[in-house]
Parts: C-alpha cells; sequence; structure tokens
C-alpha cells in the first residue's frame, strides 16, 4: 500500500510529522506525530507561584491569552483568590482580541492556501479598481521569477475549483487580512502591553487600570475587524462553499466534541463553565445520533495517555498525576513511524474514556445544543445551513466543511460580544467599580485548575502549590486532544488520525486533500 | 519604469509614502531621516530580493506572529517587495517533500539571509526534527552557507524559556550553537526580546541591504542601536522613580496615574532594549503600560530575573524629591548586584569603548 509522509506540515503552529496509507485513492490508515518537546511542565516546577503565567504563556506564541488565563484562573483557584468582575472582564477582553486576531490569520495564511489558487488570479477579469491594484501587485511579483513562498504550492491539482474571479477576490482578501489581524493584535496590545506574549494578567485579575483613551483605541479597532469580519469573511466563505461541497463529506472523525468552554455570558461574576457564551459541554457518539450534552467533571472525566509518547509510561492518569518524562525511542530525525509502538512527543487524552475532537466546531455546536434561542449561534448556523440548502441539517457540519463554518460563523459571534463587553467594562467604571486586581495571598498552597478554550479548541491547566511555590503543573493543549497519538490499551486512532481516515488523495506527490483534513483543526 | 517604480505602482503608492516608509525605518535604525533616500535607492537598486531561509525549531512561533504584526513596512510588502522568503514553514504554500524541495534549492545556491526562530536541542537531539532531520542537522547545513544569520527571540539568542532550569532537552541559543560548532559568528546577529520585536528585524534587514554590513553588536551579537541602552533609562515611567513615585499595589489608583513599577518587580533598570522607544504592534504598547518588564532581551532571565513581581535585589530607592544624579549609579550598582551576565555586559561595553558611543546613538535619536 503506497504510504505518504508529510513531514514539514506546513502551514500550522508547532511542529507536525504525518503519515498516510492510501488504497485505492482513499486514505486507509493515518499517523499523526508531533516533532517538538520542549518540557515545559518540568519547568515550571519549583518556580514562585505568581509567576507561572510568565512561562505557560510561551508554551504558545500565536494563543498566549489562553494559555495565560488558564494558568491565572488555576493559581486563583489553588490559592483560594476571587477575583473582581473588572478582571474577569479585561481577561474576556484580551480573549477577544486574541480569536480576532487568529481566527482571520487561519482562514486566509493557514488554511486559505488549501483553497485558492494564486497563480489563477492573474488570468481573473478584475471587477473593481481595488481588484485591478491587487491583481497588479501579484503580476510584478509573479515577473519577478521569485515565487518565494508560494512556489512550493500545488497549483495545478485538480482539487482547486475556484474560478479565477473569486481566486482574485480572496487573494485580495489574503493580503488584506494580514493587516487586519495585525489589527486585532494591536487592539489585544492596547490592553496587554503586546502580542504576543501580554504582561497583564497576574493572578488575583489584572495589573493596569484602563484609561478612557486605551479603551476608545480598543474598540475603535475591533470595529475595523468586526467590519472585515462581517462584509468579506463570512461572505467569502459562502462564495467559495458550494465550489467544495465535497469536503462536507470528509474528515468526519470519532465524532465525539468537547469544549471546557470560552468568554464570560450570562453570569458574569460566578463565571460558571456551562454559563459560558461558549460553554461547556461532550457530546458522545454525534455520528450514531447522540447530540446530547452531557455535563463534564474534570476530576472523573480526563485521563492522559503515555502509551504511544516518547515519554515514560503512566498510562490512563489524571492530569494532577502526569509528568513529563521523555524518553526517545524513535528512529533518528523522526523518519518514519508508522507501526511503531511509540512514534510522538505529544500524549493522548481521552474524556470519559473516548477520543474527543475538540475546536470551533464543538463550541458551536454546545452554544447551539445548550443555550438554543437564547443565544445568537442557533439562528446563525440554523440560517447558514438554510443557505446552502442543508436546512435543519446539522450532522452535514461533522466534516472538513463544517470545522471552517464553524470557525468562521464562531468568529463573527465573538466580534460582536466583544463590543458588549467593552460596555459593560464602561458601564462598570461609570458606576465608580475601579476594582481590577485582588491582592496575592502570601505562600499559598493547594490544588488549582483551569479549563478555557484556546482558539484552537479545549486548553485546560492543572496546578498545585506548596508553600508559595509551583509543585506540580499539568497542560492539556488543543492539540493534546486533536493529535493524539494511538491511546487506551485498544489503541484508538487519535481525532486526526481518524478524520483522516477516508480523505481521498489524487496524486500521492501532492496531498493536498490531506493538507485540507488536516488544516480544517487549525493545528 | 524600474522595479521599484512597477512595485510601487502595483500597490498604489506614491513615491511620497515610500520615502515616508523608508524615513520611519531609518529613524528605527537610528540614522536619521537623511538616511531615507539611501535605503530607497539601495531598495530600488536591487535587483533580486535577497533571498530568506526562516527555519522554526524549539519555538511557539510566537516571533513569527510577531513580525506578521510589523508596520511600515508591513509584512506584506516584507514578503512580496523587500526579501524573498524560500522557506518558512508557517506560511509556505507547499508541504513535505516540495517544501523540502525549496529549501534544498536555496541552500545549495548559499548566500541567502538564514532567520532563526527558536533553540537547538542539543541534548535530546531528537526533541526537535523537521523532515527526518534534527535541528542539529539542520543547523549544521544551513548556517555555513549562509550570507547572514539573524537569531531572532530569546529562543534562537539564548534558549530562553525552555533553555530555563532544569533545560529538560539541552536547548541552546544560535551564539553558544556556532561557538560551539567552530561557526564565525561575525555573521549572527541576534534579537533578543521574547518575542522578536519586527522593528529590530525589518531595520536589520535594511541595514544590511543598504549597507552589506552587519550594525555593531555587543558581546551577545545584539545591534547596540537596539540593545545599547537600559529600559530604565528611556521608560515613559522613569520621571516616576526620580521622584520616588512607585505603585505600591497592581490595579491601585498609583498604577492608574502610571507611577514607577520598580516596587512591583520591574526588570527596568537590568534590561538592555529599545522597548520604551520603539514599542510592539505597530508601536501600540509596550510591556510597561500593561504590567512589569521582566527583562525578556537577557540571557538567561527566567532564572536570573525571576521572582517577577517582587523588586530587583540590591538596589536603594530614591526617596520623595529629585534624585536624579543617583539613579544612573543605582543602574550600574545594580548591575554588579543582579549577576555576572549584566555585570559583564557593562564590563565588555565599556572594555570595548561602547558606553560611550551608546551615548552618540542617544542624541542622534533624539536629533530625529
Amino acid at each position: 500500500m503506497p504510504k505518504i509522509i508529510i513531514d514539514p506540515v506546513t502551514r500550522i503552529e508547532g511542529h507536525l510529522h504525518v503519515e498516510v496509507e492510501v488504497e485505492n485513492g482513499v486514505v486507509k490508515d493515518a499517523w499523526t506525530c508531533s516533532t517538538l518537546f520542549r518540557g515545559m511542565e518540568t519547568i515550571v516546577e519549583g518556580r514562585p507561584w505568581y509567576d507561572a503565567q510568565h512561562y505557560t504563556e510561551r508554551i504558545c506564541g500565536v494563543c498566549p491569552a489562553p494559555h495565560g488565563h488558564n494558568s491565572a484562573f488555576a493559581l486563583e483557584d489553588a490559592a483560594g483568590v476571587n477575583i473582581p468582575v473588572n478582571g474577569r472582564l479585561m481577561r474576556n477582553l484580551l480573549e477577544c482580541g486574541q480569536l480576532l486576531h487568529d481566527h482571520v490569520l487561519w482562514f486566509y495564511v493557514l488554511n486559505g492556501l488549501d483553497y485558492v489558487n494564486v497563480p489563477s488570479a492573474l488570468g481573473a477579469k478584475a471587477s473593481s479598481e481595488e481588484l485591478q491594484t491587487v491583481q497588479r501587485r501579484l503580476q510584478v511579483f509573479v515577473d519577478s521569477g521569485q515565487l518565494g513562498f508560494l512556489e512550493s504550492g500545488y497549483w495545478d491539482h485538480p482539487a482547486y475549483t475556484l474560478p479565477p474571479e473569486l481566486n482574485l477576490q480572496l487573494a485580495a482578501h489574503y493580503l488584506e487580512s494580514v493587516s487586519i489581524q495585525a489589527t486585532a493584535s494591536e487592539a489585544f496590545a492596547v490592553f496587554g502591553g503586546k502580542f504576543p506574549h501580554h504582561m497583564s494578567t497576574p493572578p488575583g485579575g489584572w495589573s493596569s487600570v484602563p484609561h478612557e483613551e486605551q479603551i476608545n483605541r480598543y474598540a475603535f479597532k475591533v470595529r475595523e475587524v468586526k467590519d472585515f469580519i462581517d462584509n468579506k469573511m463570512v461572505p467569502d466563505l459562502l462564495a467559495i462553499a458550494p465550489y467544495y461541497l465535497d469536503q462536507a463529506s470528509i474528515g468526519q472523525g470519532h465524532g465525539n466534541y468537547f469544549s471546557w468552554g470560552v468568554l464570560d455570558w450570562n453570569d458574569l461574576e460566578e463565571g460558571r463553565p456551562e454559563n459560558r457564551f461558549f460553554p461547556q459541554g461532550a457530546i458522545i457518539g454525534a455520528l450514531e445520533g447522540n447530540l446530547e450534552v452531557q455535563p463534564v467533571n474534570q476530576l472523573e472525566d480526563v485521563l492522559v495517555w503515555y502509551n504511544s509518547t516518547w515519554q515514560e509510561p503512566f498510562n490512563g492518569v489524571h492530569p494532577y498525576e502526569a509528568k513529563q518524562r521523555p524518553d526517545f525511542t524513535g528512529p533518528h530525525g523522526i523518519t518514519e513511524v508508522a507501526g511503531l509502538d511509540r512514534y510522538a512527543w505529544d500524549r493522548s487524552s481521552t474524556l470519559k474514556g473516548v477520543p474527543c475532537e475538540v475546536g470551533p466546531l464543538a463550541e458551536m455546536l454546545m452554544a447551539y445544543l445548550v443555550h438554543g434561542d437564547s443565544h445568537p449561534a442557533k439562528q446563525m448556523v440554523d440560517s447558514t445551513l438554510a443557505a446552502v440548502g442543508q436546512a435543519g441539517n446539522v450532522p452535514v457540519l461533522f466534516s472538513n466543511l463544517g470545522r471552517i463554518a464553524a470557525r468562521t460563523l464562531k468568529i463573527q459571534l465573538v466580534a460582536d460580544q466583544t463590543l458588549a463587553y467593552v460596555e459593560a467594562l464602561r458601564e462598570n467604571m461609570k458606576n465608580g467599580d475601579l476594582d481590577f486586581f485582588a491582592p496575592f495571598p502570601d505562600s499559598p498552597s493547594g490544588r488549582g485548575f483551569s479549563g478555557w478554550d484556546a482558539p484552537r479548541g479545549s486548553l485546560a491547566h492543572w496546578v498545585e502549590l506548596d508553600g508559595g511555590v509551583v509543585s506540580h503543573y499539568s497542560v492539556i493543549t488543543p492539540s493534546g486532544w486533536n493529535f493524539s497519538p494511538r491511546m487506551t490499551s485498544d489503541r484508538i486512532r487519535g481525532p486526526v488520525e481518524e478524520a483522516l481516515v477516508g480523505t481521498p488523495v489524487a496524486d500521492p506527490e501532492r496531498p493536498l486533500e490531506v493538507l485540507r483534513t488536516l488544516h480544517s483543526f487549525d493545528p | 519604469m524600474n522595479r521599484l517604480e512597477k512595485a510601487l505602482e502595483a500597490h498604489d503608492l506614491s513615491r511620497r509614502d515610500f520615502l515616508k516608509g523608508c524615513a520611519a525605518l531609518a529613524a528605527a535604525m537610528g540614522l536619521g531621516s537623511s538616511f531615507a533616500p539611501n535605503i530607497a535607492r539601495a531598495l530600488a537598486q536591487a535587483a533580486e530580493r535577497p533571498p530568506v531561509v526562516w527555519v522554526t525549531w524549539q519555538e511557539c512561533l510566537g516571533c513569527t506572529e510577531s513580525v506578521t504584526k510589523s508596520r511600515n513596512p508591513d509584512f506584506v510588502s516584507l514578503v512580496l517587495d523587500l526579501v524573498s522568503v524560500e522557506y518558512h514553514e508557517a506560511i509556505m504554500a507547499g508541504a513535505g517533500e516540495s517544501a523540502h524541495q525549496s529549501l534544498q534549492k536555496t541552500v545549495s545556491a548559499g548566500g541567502y539571509v538564514l532567520v532563526v526562530e527558536g533553540s537547538v536541542a542539543t541534548g535530546i537531539e531528537n526533541a526537535m526534527t523537521v523532515g527526518g532531520r534534527t535541528s542539529v542537522d539542520i543547523a549544521r547545513e544551513v548556517i555555513p552557507a549562509a550570507a547572514l544569520v539573524i537569531a531572532i527571540g530569546n529562543c534562537a539568542a539564548f534558549g530562553n524559556v525552555q533553555a530555563a532550569y532544569p533545560n529538560p532537552t539541552g536547548a541552546v541559543g544560535m551564539l553558544e550553537f556556532m561557538e560551539s560548532e567552530g561557526m564565525d559568528t561575525e555573521k549572527l546577529v541576534q534579537l533578543t526580546t521574547c518575542p522578536v520585536n519586527p522593528v529590530h528585524l525589518t531595520s536589520t534587514i535594511t541595514y544590511f541591504l543598504t549597507r552589506g554590513a552587519l550594525p555593531e553588536t555587543d558581546h551577545w551579537r545584539r545591534p547596540l542601536v537596539h540593545f545599547g541602552k537600559k529600559v530604565h533609562d528611556m521608560c515613559e515611567r522613569r520621571a516616576h522613580f526620580d521622584e520616588g513615585r512607585f505603585v505600591e499595589q497592581l490595579g491601585s489608583e498609583a498604577e492608574f496615574n502610571r507611577y514607577c513599577l520598580y516596587k512591583m518587580g520591574c526588570r527596568g533598570p537590568s534590561t538592555f532594549a529599545d522597548c520604551p522607544q520603539v514599542l510592539f504592534n505597530g508601536r501600540t504598547s509596550w510591556c510597561v503600560q500593561a504590567g512589569q518588564c521582566i527583562g525578556c532581551a537577557e540571557k538567561d532571565f527566567w532564572d536570573e530575573l525571576i521572582d517577577f513581581y517582587q523588586p530587583l535585589p540590591g538596589i536603594a530607592i530614591p526617596g520623595v524629591g529629585g534624585i536624579r544624579a543617583d539613579a544612573d549609579t543605582i543602574g550600574i550598582g545594580l548591575a554588579a548586584a543582579t549577576g555576572a551576565a549584566i555585570a559583564a555586559h557593562f564590563a565588555v561595553s565599556a572594555a570595548r569603548g561602547r558606553l560611550g558611543k551608546t551615548q552618540e546613538v542617544v542624541e542622534k535619536e533624539e536629533e530625529v
């Protein structure tokens, strides 16, 4: 059976090696292998407790906000600190800046080139002066003979099916999106100091009291981003979807979805996960028609598996017991891994005993099913399904196209919600509430947990403190769910491995379709 | 029509806009606006955009993220007009074998700009691999053939957080790696903040393009123009330090008044970087507008400057009343107190007569 090795998988955060076995032009089996290990959890141990979030932000430079937030929430949980409402509001505002930047960047720069054929845009009939300008710019670039980052593309692949005019429109928006995601990051930086790696979020709340001019700058930058999302990104999704309806039946996966929830909503003071804007919950067995949302108990439901990882084995342990002890047994350079018992740096994770897909699709499903008509997700998803002739057909979302649509629609909701937080902050400050921070307790001890989704999906931190020092730290990132290698004694495939099965491959030399399934997870 | 004119037309940019961008770059490089036309000429004359190989090893991708936030020049202009990014895993269209071929083609031609993001794993070498090779294997191939090596961010320069105790994978930065391999470090420049400031990268690239040389550096191979001065000395809150007005509690009224964060643990007095001047995210903000400085431009700051919310030890705090003369002494006294690395910085700078040089640079920038 021909095997395809893709290494590096490009246009992702992190380092990924993927192998697929192809039979009759379809993926029969797959292995995902993370090829980077740093030992961050070990490094945080022994540090002053309130410093932890500075270390853990550096786990991901694409999503430092949710790492910093989970760290701070978990430290507060361990130390028994209640943060002021304004502290929560500021964290929501920072998280929104993070999300707005992330999803825009993903839609065009990371995922977009799988669907948009840039060279084809040169042959388009430009319908506006703006598009003519972009076309000229691309022409100069191509005429230079130095195609740079575009040279390696699979541009003559038959799976690129957009007409030249749509390719030009999307290419123009690709270029514009780079500026827009920078604007979203500037909104983030107004409050956080810089993006990535903000300085604003110690345990206790928020370090600085915002000035009105900062709130203004934040709000106006967000409006600019929202304008782009409403008038370009969402219409782009609807414009290209009809050409790629095949993606609605590719990349199904296990059909188990899970989210810790993210962004506070109608009980801001309590911040209960099941009441968040994207609420906490799990759906197990969606492909069998089970769409009931189950509650999640982090102490009972989450297990970390080591049976396929290059770390010392502690099979099926809770994150409070999980350790990072590297023990590399693979081939030098990680050349080929299929068939090896241990074949990745990532550990695997199960929820309620099964592998779970995490990310915006899971988040949108929870908002849709938990909050129902009281939440804008319901109307948005229903009308989008109707617009593509799939009214009421929620299962069509369990696919690559579903993930792409969910992430795009989600960010439109987030942009609206961002401005609601701005108003809430202004209202509080107008009423004289200038409380943003609760002081550090002296040398706290205890266990703490926080689950709060990152842009790519479920992210949680577990911490144990002993006399003001971090004595244990554990993180499960979204990749720790989606890119799990085989797990449990049954060696069940990880969510992405399972989603790759069934992906068509027209040309093993140019595995564009495999990249589409991978990128739909925003790895 | 020459290449520049074509490019400007394609952007709907006037020559005036272009020169404005060049002036911004000149200012970032500490060169003064009169140098802008030279930059413009050099950029216009470059027949080919210089090829760039951008490798990402043990990192968080935060430096790539940071550079995509660049303004003047913006990231699209950098990639389409200024340089030719032949290899960068996070943005390139192809993957796997196709990506690998792009790398091989550029490396065999040689003479490219190598941008390194992330540390090299030298302990557990297989803790970092790409395309069937470890970061050590790749580094040994791509460094010797490069015209210059720009280590961006604290990971590439010093190993950063993954090199902090107990450094589980043996992560090291470029200077240490190249020295241990006997490679020529004269072609290395290190831009050491976490993440890299895009201004530092674009100004280093255009400096090289326009002058064919690297800017003058300190003993860590950091450009003096960006790393020759203390954060504390340029801080927008410095006047409050001198007058003895301190934030005593985060989120307080004193913080609302933006008093000095020294007592909240600010590492500005021991950190060499021009963050207060160039800011981050298109000059939107910088750390001290949101919290304190944690010293992210320095080697081993995760081990040597920690307990980030406690004041730096061994420093006399100014009382009420202006004591500007003493403030500089504090900085120097502190350098001795906070570890050999920083003291060495002073010693080497002083030995090379560069402290005086730094002063000139400051004056030049004030003229601009």
